[in-house]
């Protein structure tokens, strides 16, 4: 080997150890995944036991009613919450982004909820809920206001309001932080421009931000659609199915009904869904992206 | 187009200072340069005359007009900021056109004007380019274009032609003396290039440390600096200092310093007179010493070349006068050698006289 070929797999080489790992940590437990969704896997069996079902997991899922619910379910929540905390979040940071005495302390107590534990913020919530002592209802009825059945009637709405509380913050901060990095002098240039409050907002600052709002609105949406802890907590999927999100379903098909190979599959489903939405994203951005470049184009020609 | 008018204008940042109570006043459709060195204050005026740093202290009046408390887009004005502040997300059309799209402004018009603009900063083939992808230079067009396009009342430039090459510099400088011609504005201008502040400005002014030192026409100051500073911050090369001692002769008085006695104008010598002191600083600027061996001994000054620079038709002479240096011009073709000494005459009425402790002029 001559010298030339051995530079260039340098980089290779001392990539190697960490590639051995992630193939270990990342894809081996995926692809083990993905073999036992073939196959018909009770807990008590080895994986090399069960037999080859094919599609059949598959297939089973797609008519399972409960399953169907539980995609609706988690498609409402994840819609829902990072839509709410996206719009949330993204408006108080432009709020708060000025000069503020004790701004920094006030970004520590807007980070708390994140840094609590999620089935100790399950727990609060749960509490907070309570029919009759969860300081909700006790402040509606001492205003005279009719009790609300939160974790009953209405549990989807309630674990949205406890997961929106817990996660604004993170978008808060990051959204935060993209602003106070924005070039002030730009903006400086659009207030001599006539650009009022608002339309600063939607024409520089929006727009400079975009990047990092994509990705936290990505990993809010990847997060969201797998949370588990705080509703299990909270209500434990029910009552009925109303607030059984695919996560809490994978873990009582495994569980409960000892079902590991539907519950594989069920992942699958969730994977393929998350990477749809991921791609479709990046897609789109893109897609954009070359639009504009092609309108440019065409205007080019024109002029 | 309004006249603008500063008074006590006062900056801190924290406990520091740095504009200690501007007052100046701007006529209508005048065009303002001010000058001054690095740190002085310069664009910290403009800042604050734009509305975007709050004053500690005095006032700002447009037609008579207090404005401190309005906010930049009600002042109508457009600026060239000095690190171009493009927006980054936009191309070089987008941001020129950025104001006028604000103002709901036919689509034709806005072309139009666009066009014409990039057209005459030469900037037509950029216009689908984000500022990333431009030079220095180009950035530099496109902050002026952006200010360009818009017909405010007020135009502010801050230093708008640092980054380009002589003669893009050049053609620009012409540009905006064409166009200061055709339409009358409000112009406020910040530059450190001598010839830009002298072929545009109708006054100038010039500013040090948070002061400012002395405003008035291009030729006011250059003929007659108020004090040591602006003598030699005005004018290329810059001129000379000597320090000199009042001398009564039999006809009339005379700076005399080290190697050289010359005779001064009545009235400049009246003026020293009266001081009632007879430690001076001559100056004189380059051009007002001619090379001239002919020269009588009461109007010229003998100097020995210890360095000649080469810039054309043109060469600098520096020289020596006893311990001091003194800068001169001559000709290219005039042939010198280091080490010879040389005659220069002494233009009388460039003699400038400043006070030892003061630096005022007489
Ligand atoms: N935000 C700020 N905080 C503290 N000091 C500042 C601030 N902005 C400017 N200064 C100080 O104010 C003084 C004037 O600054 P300014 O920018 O007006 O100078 P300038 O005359 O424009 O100089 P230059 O020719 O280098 O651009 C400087 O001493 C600078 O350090
Ligand atoms: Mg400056």
């Amino acid at each position: 080997m001559n010298r030339q070929s051995l530079n260039r797999l340098t980089p290779y080489f001392f990539m190697a150890p960490a590639a051995v790992i992630m193939a270990i940590a990342l894809f081996y437990p995926l692809l083990y995944m993905m073999f036992g969704s073939f196959r018909a896997w009770d807990p008590s069996q080895r994986l090399n036991e069960t037999d080859f079902v094919g599609l059949a997991n598959y297939t089973k899922l797609l008519r399972d009613e409960a399953f169907l619910e539980s995609v609706t379910v988690t498609l409402t929540f994840a819609g829902t919450v990072v839509v709410a905390e996206m719009l949330i979040g993204v408006g108080l940071a432009l709020l708060l982004d000025r000069k503020i005495r004790g701004m920094s302390v006030l970004r520590t107590l807007f980070i708390l909820p994140m840094m609590i534990a999620p089935v100790v913020v399950g727990l609060v919530w749960r509490f907070m809920y309570h029919p009759t002592d969860g300081i909700f209802n006790r402040w509606l009825s001492a205003l005279g206001l009719g009790r609300v059945d939160w974790l009953g009637d209405h549990a989807l709405m309630s674990v949205i309001i406890a997961d929106i509380w817990q996660w604004t913050p993170f978008i808060f901060i990051l959204s935060l932080a993209a602003l106070q990095s924005l070039p002030r002098t730009a903006l400086e240039a659009a207030r001599i421009d006539g650009a009022t409050g608002w339309q600063q907002i939607v024409h520089i600052k929006l727009p400079l931000m975009a990047p990092v709002l994509i990705v936290t609105f990505l990993l809010r949406l990847i997060d969201a659609f797998k949370v588990l802890e705080v509703i299990l907590v909270m209500t434990e999927g029910g009552p009925g199915l109303s607030t059984e999100i695919l996560a809490l379903r994978i873990a009582r098909t495994a569980q409960e009904f000892r079902e590991l190979g539907e519950a594989a599959a069920m992942s699958n489903y969730l994977l393929l869904l998350l990477m749809v939405l991921t791609l479709g994203m990046f897609a789109f951005t893109r897609w954009q992206e070359a639009r504009a470049q092609r309108l440019n184009a065409v205007k080019q020609e024109e002029g | 187009m309004p006249k603008i008018r500063l008074e006590g204008l006062v900056k801190r940042f924290g406990t520091v200072e740095v504009l200690h109570s501007i007052d100046l006043t701007m006529a209508e459709n005048e065009f303002t340069v001010l000058v001054g060195p690095s740190g002085c204050g310069k664009s910290t005026t403009l800042r604050m005359l734009a509305g975007l740093d709050t004053l500690s202290a005095g006032e700002i009046y447009i037609d008579e007009k207090p404005v401190s408390h309005l906010e930049p887009k009600d002042r109508d004005l457009a600026m060239v900021f000095q690190d171009y502040a493009l927006y980054p997300h936009m191309n070089v059309a987008r941001n020129m056109s950025f104001a006028l799209r604000l103002q709901k402004r036919p689509k034709d018009e806005i072309d139009t004007k666009v066009r014409d603009v990039a057209k005459m900063l030469g900037l037509t083939e950029f216009l689908n380019r984000k500022p990333g992808e431009l030079s220095g230079g180009q950035r530099q067009r496109v902050a002026m274009g952006r200010a360009l396009t818009r017909d405010s009342s007020t135009f502010l430039f801050d230093e708008p032609l640092s980054n380009l090459d002589a003669k893009l510099r050049g053609q620009m400088r012409a540009e905006l003396a064409l166009m200061r011609q055709r339409v009358k504005k409000n112009m406020v201008y910040v530059t450190h290039d001598q010839i830009e502040a002298m072929t545009l400005a109708d006054k100038i002014v010039v500013m040090r440390g948070g002061y400012i030192q002395q405003e008035g026409s291009p030729e006011e100051l250059f003929k007659r600096p108020a004090n040591k500073f602006v003598a030699g911050f005005l004018g290329s090369p810059p001129m000379n200092f000597l320090d000199v001692t009042l001398e009564e002769g039999a006809d009339g008085f005379f700076a005399r310093g080290d190697g050289f006695r010359i005779a001064l104008g009545a009235e400049l010598a009246e003026r020293a007179r009266r001081k009632g002191q007879s430690e001076f600083v001559m100056g004189i600027r380059p051009s007002d010493l001619n090379y001239d061996a002919q020269a009588p001994d009461d109007a010229a000054m003998d100097l020995r070349v210890s360095i000649s620079e080469y810039i054309g038709a043109q060469s600098v002479l520096i020289c020596k006068c006893g311990e001091a240096t003194v800068t001169v011009e001559i000709k290219s073709e005039t042939p010198i050698a280091l080490g010879d000494v040389l005659r220069f005459a002494v233009r009388m009425e460039g003699v400038h006289l400043f006070d030892k402790t003061t630096e005022e002029a007489l």
